[in-house]
């Protein structure tokens, strides 16, 4: 995992039935425990909110992954009947042009969760590596050309640029994940500088310098170890926003191609039904359930990052 | 020089580099958008030589460095310039309408809107930020989490539908729409923009909350705070008295940020409500190439990110010593 | 007042609500039924009578908008221009035409000369009087090279408008048009007072039943009373007010919370929970709205007539209507002209979804597994990207692949309409045949959206269109144009598979004619001034 694995001799364990060595010895101490040990102590030590959240962000990776094999019919399947009722046949009923609710409701896990997902990646890729390099690079031009770069692009409203960009560009979803990266990787670019920032004068950064490493290794070996805990609990919340930023904008009637199902579009189409709810109880429910899908995982996402960010603040209480 | 008077003057500075990138980054923008003002007004009804005659009079068939500069122009001397729209199907263009006729009410509309927010949400978000701390992992701490997490989940569109369902379909007690006119009285201009504020206020406090909550518990492990806490200083006052002065930057950050984003981020709570602020102009007004409308909208947002970072920096400053008095 | 004939008086008059008419009634010595069931049966019987504040939601209305009749393009301010000013002519609530502002008018034989004579003693909200010189300013307003007017090609036939009389125009037509009069009640053509030879828009006066108030584009216009209105029987609020609210469900909550009186475009999908709100009534019209499918027939593989044929016989039109418009309109022909215009052809066949048909003029066409590219976007209409979707999947029973493209609402109009090959439309269609012939489906129109101009049937159809125009007996017209209808329906390039119904809901406190135009929404956009309070 980091620079301290090249040190221990991974054969500790293999040299202890030879004999004593202190070397051994050391070794075998020292040996580390392994991904999935981690990963257990970790899960026993965890609050019940953290495990709630890991439990719902696996129920929809698993539902994002095995779409097709999870819903019932197909994601642009249309049936004869609209709004249909609850039923055996379909669960959550049909939409307005009789497709089944809960199919859509699958695959939506796999298109939304996984566009944002994919965008979040690319924001952190831009703008982590970037503000890593503005770090290292600290007060040169390139630190400075960066930064200006940055505060001008967070100066424009970014919904409404995302909204002139993609009728520049068109509203595919490739361009989506692009722009909305691009544009929230500011955001990233911020926390990487500035956490780096406090990492770049260390010693062994230093070191590394003098050793006249190149600056991808010091990037990749010694700065990103030691910034991983903020940035990913600050991929939790990005995760978030860009999701939340995905329904808007498809409330605002760009976003995701059709026939393709995305929880922002499946509120919109449906949100007006929530103003009957007096008359027709189950209809209102219909933007319910997308909605509930969305705030159900940002939930689940930002229980995760609080445990994790209590973790790595070393706070013991 | 102070040293926070001259950070001041370098942000303004570099403030207005930024205004001035930013003009120039939309303006080039929407120029390489398809469609220009005439057709896109015209929509289904456009010919062509009703277009041409648009670009003739709106000068849009001058290159485009000629209308930037023309514009550049006219900001330097306090100029916004006339939007597109309102000019006469023939004839002269000698009343259409300066964009800033257009702008000033409904920012006034926006910034009021925001205040509304900002005077709720605020003091909350400071409130339940100290007192989770305070409290830290008990039932209340781990509730007020939970509830502000599931609030800030939701699609904003979607927390405006329900409260529209709660407080206005069932209840009666707010109207769901907040058109207000500009005669309206200050208390009925509060009652009308009840709902959107109220939109707003679950949309940011939970932000705002827990940096607060963050920004102490990550201060509770240093050094001088388990000094006061040996010396026998109770709970609330090590909180409030020692570790929420060291606190305020990371926190006003925070505030600042979510304050520029009522004024610039609220197109989908002003479509919900009906609401005439400046995000429904600027979306309009990129609709229809409305240059001179999106480039004033452009700049009242982006002077206000850059005022509100500035304040948040200042602050920053004064309550850190380190950084008011540096070596 | 003692007196229960006083207390009915007052009820018509709308000086009592129902509270306190039963209340003063009981005082009487009424018993409270019988005193409902009077004013029930009172204010029924009730003609139109004046008062009360009228709160109008429209779902149009743009920053952008502007007094200027020329640039008028949506619902907010066709019911504003008919709230302030008035035409030459008027559509009246059953769809015939009357004089407005004109008194008479007169043409000669092959209608290319009108004389149109006007109302005398009709004044401007400024205290000037209507005069010929007015009525020729506000059309000249239009007309001109640099003129910017969406009605700019509607007036190109003039040749010349004279004035013969301070109250008579006399207009030269280059050809013939018996329907000149239904040009010039078009909205935009609002007659305005001149101001030194200048139709003057700025200023916001008409002769119309009410005054501007004020007018915030995109967010409101409010109106009082004209007290000096010259129609007789018109205008009965004393105030009004239209909001624009241009989200679906903020404009039905409007209604539904009774913070607006009425509202236009009601989601058909919801219309039926709409209408179970007991202080509402939803208003249905069948007008010419229509939502089309144009495909390009000088564009490949459109050129074609059987991959044509394949594509409107692929369509299912039933599905359409019952899932688009849940049933809230009429199945279309592949033409243009509804159910409400004169001359609509009823004895054509209707055309119907038929896969098999479809797939043998695929194959003759020689085109088995084509794929055709569907630009959509709900800026062509709300369901236009739903209503792609349906096509795609009925018509790939037919052995027709259909690809989806939704194309950006922004530009939608001058980037894929009239251009991409096939797309999604829709036309607010038009009074008269002519008319709508004329806007889209003549050879030099320049909204001819199928490109249909060449070939036997297109020359054939141009003609009829030309000497239809100006036949004035009935018959002959009538049967011409249903030629028109069926050259269109059979060789054209339209696939019109739905007409859609104008949806309102209003409030019962709100009454109206029995007949309410179709033309357009808000009866024929002037529900201002027809209609008022119960």
């Amino acid at each position: 995992m980091n620079d301290k694995d090249d040190i221990i001799p991974s054969e500790g364990a293999e040299l202890a039935d030879q004999g004593y060595s202190a070397a051994a010895e050391v070794g075998v101490i020292k040996a580390r425990r392994t991904f999935a040990q981690n990963v257990w102590r970790g899960l026993k030590s965890a609050p019940p909110t953290a495990l709630f959240g890991l439990t719902v962000i696996s129920i929809y990776v698993i539902f994002a992954v095995f779409a097709p094999l999870l819903a019932p019919y197909g994601e642009a399947e249309i049936f004869p009947m609209s709004y249909a009722p609850w039923s055996e046949e379909f669960r959550f009923g049909t939409d307005q042009l009789g497709r089944d609710v809960m199919s859509r409701l699958i695959y939506g896990a796999r298109n939304t969760v996984g566009i944002a997902f994919v965008t979040t990646l690319f924001a952190f890729i831009i703008g982590g590596g970037l503000g890593i390099t503005a770090a290292i690079n600290n007060n040169g031009w390139l630190d400075n050309l960066l930064s200006r770069s940055v505060d001008v692009l967070m100066a424009i409203p970014s919904l409404i640029f995302a909204l002139i960009l993609l009728s520049m560009f068109g509203a595919n979803t490739l361009n989506l994940i692009i722009i909305i990266a691009v544009l929230d990787s500011t955001r990233v670019f911020r926390i990487a500088r500035a956490v780096s920032l406090n990492v770049v004068v260390m010693d062994y950064v230093e070191a590394a310098r003098l050793r006249g490493e190149k600056m991808f290794w010091i990037l990749y070996r010694e700065i990103l170890p030691n910034i991983m805990p903020p940035l990913v609990a600050e991929f939790g919340l990005r995760f978030c926003f860009v999701f939340l930023t995905i329904a808007a904008l498809s409330f605002l009637g760009v976003g995701i191609q059709p026939p393709t199902a995305d929880w922002g579009s499946m509120v919109r189409e449906t949100a007006g039904l929530i103003q009957f709810a007096e008359y027709d109880f189950t209809a209102a429910m219909t933007p319910m359930l997308p909605a509930a899908a969305i705030a159900l995982l940002t939930v689940a996402v930002n229980f995760v990052v609080d445990w994790f960010l209590h973790k790595s603040s070393g706070l013991k209480d | 020089m102070h040293p926070v008077i001259r950070t001041i003057l370098q942000r303004l500075g570099l403030g207005l580099i930024t205004l001035f990138v930013v003009s120039l980054i939309l303006f080039s923008s929407i120029e390489f958008l398809p469609g220009d003002f005439g057709e896109a007004v015209l929509g289904q009804a456009a010919l062509p030589e009703t277009v041409a005659a648009f670009r003739k009079e709106l000068g849009l068939d001058l290159p485009i460095h000629e209308r930037y500069f023309d514009w550049l122009g006219g900001i330097l001397t306090g100029d916004m310039g006339n939007s597109f729209s309102g000019r006469g199907s023939s004839g002269g263009s000698d009343r259409s309408r300066p964009v800033i006729e257009l702008l000033a009410p409904r920012l006034a509309n926006t910034l009021f809107l925001a205040s509304m927010a900002a005077i709720i949400s605020v003091p909350l978000a400071l409130f339940l930020g100290i007192t989770a701390a305070l409290y830290r992992n008990s039932f209340y701490d781990r509730a007020v989490n939970a509830l502000t997490l599931t609030t800030i989940s939701f699609p904003e569109f979607f927390v405006a539908y329900l409260l529209i369902l709660g407080l206005s379909s069932f209840t009666k007690i707010f109207p769901s729409l907040a058109n207000i006119s500009p005669d309206a009285e200050f208390w009925e201009r509060v009652y009308l923009t009840a709902l959107p504020a109220l939109t707003l206020t679950l949309v940011i406090v939970a932000h705002m909350m827990r940096m607060t909550r963050a920004a102490i518990i990550n201060l509770m492990a240093s050094p001088y705070i388990e000094m006061a806490d040996l010396k026998g200083a109770s709970k609330s006052e090590i909180i409030l008295r020692h570790a929420l002065p060291n606190a305020w930057a990371p926190i006003v950050t925070v505030i600042a940020f979510n304050l520029a984003y009522l004024v610039v981020g609220v197109v989908v709570v002003e479509v919900v409500f009906v609401y005439p602020g400046v995000g429904q102009l600027m979306v309009d007004a990129v609709t229809t190439r409305d240059v001179p409308v999106v480039q004033g909208c452009a700049m009242i947002f982006a002077a206000t990110y850059i005022l509100l970072n500035l304040f948040a920096d200042i602050i920053s400053i004064i309550t850190n010593p380190r950084l008011l008095h540096p070596r | 007042m003692t007196d229960i004939k006083d207390l009915e008086k007052a009820a018509k008059e709308g000086r009592l609500d129902r509270r306190e008419f039963i209340r003063r009634a009981g005082a009487l010595g009424l018993a409270a039924p019988f005193a409902a069931s009077l004013l029930t049966q009172s204010v029924h019987a009730a003609m139109p009578k004046r008062g009360g504040s009228f709160v109008m939601g429209s779902a149009h209305g743009s920053t952008t908008d502007s007094l200027d009749p020329g640039s008028h393009e949506n619902g907010f301010m066709t019911n504003t221009v008919f709230a302030y000013a008035n035409q030459l002519f008027e559509t009246d609530n059953t769809g015939k035409l009357v004089p407005e502002l004109a008194e008479s008018f007169d043409a000669n034989k092959d209608a290319t000369q009108w004389v149109i004579k006007l109302r005398k003693g009709v004044e401007f909200h400024n205290g000037k009087s209507m005069t010929a010189d007015d009525v020729i300013a506000s059309l000249n307003h239009h007309r001109g090279e640099d003129s910017k007017s969406a009605g700019k090609s509607l007036l190109d036939p003039i040749t010349e408008m004279k004035k013969t009389g301070t109250h008579e125009v006399t207009f030269t037509l280059s050809a013939g048009n018996a329907d000149f009069p239904v040009i010039l009640s078009d909205y935009h053509f609002a007659i305005l007072p001149n101001f030194e030879g200048k139709a003057d828009w700025q200023a916001g006066f008409g002769t119309g039943g009410y005054i501007i108030d004020r007018f915030e584009p995109g967010v409101r216009a409010t109106f009082k009373r004209n007290p000096n209105y010259f129609k007789a029987g018109r205008a009965h609020f004393d105030e009004v007010e239209i909001i624009a609210l241009v989200d679906t469900t903020a404009r039905q909550n409007a209604v539904m919370n009774q913070e607006v009186h009425a509202i236009n475009r009601v989601d058909p999908k919801t219309v039926h929970l709409l209408g179970r709100n007991p202080s509402l009534s939803i208003l249905e019209v069948t007008g010419t709205l229509h939502y089309t499918f144009p495909m390009r027939v000088t564009q490949a593989p459109f050129d074609n007539y059987d991959l044509r044929m394949a594509v409107k016989l692929s369509v299912d039109r039933e599905a359409l209507l019952s899932k688009i418009l849940l049933g809230h309109g009429a199945i279309g022909n592949d033409h243009p002209i509804s159910l409400s215009n004169p001359y609509h052809n009823d004895v054509m066949p209707q055309r119907t979804y038929d896969p098999d048909k479809a797939r043998f003029h695929l194959k003759k066409a020689g085109m088995e597994g084509v794929k055709l590219d569907l630009g959509t976007s709900e800026a062509a209409f709300s369901g236009a990207v739903d209503a792609a979707l349906l096509i795609k999947d009925s018509a790939s029973k037919a052995g027709l692949n259909v690809n989806v493209v939704r194309e950006p609402k922004d530009g939608y109009w001058s980037n894929v309409w009239n251009k991409k090959a096939w797309c999604a439309c829709y036309w607010g269609g038009r009074p008269t045949e002519d008319w709508m012939f004329t806007a889209a489906y003549v050879a030099e129109g320049n909204w001819n959206d199928t490109d249909w101009r060449t070939g036997p049937a297109a020359d054939k159809f141009n003609k009829l269109v030309v000497a239809a125009r100006s036949e004035l007996d009935t018959n002959k017209r009538r049967e011409m144009y249903y030629e028109c209808q069926s050259l269109v329906n059979d060789d054209g390039g339209a696939l019109i598979p739905m007409f859609a119904n104008h949806i309102h809901a209003v409030s019962k406190k709100v009454a109206h004619d029995e007949q309410v135009a179709g033309n357009w929404e808000y009866d024929g956009s002037k529900a201002i001034e027809r209609w008022w309070f119960a």
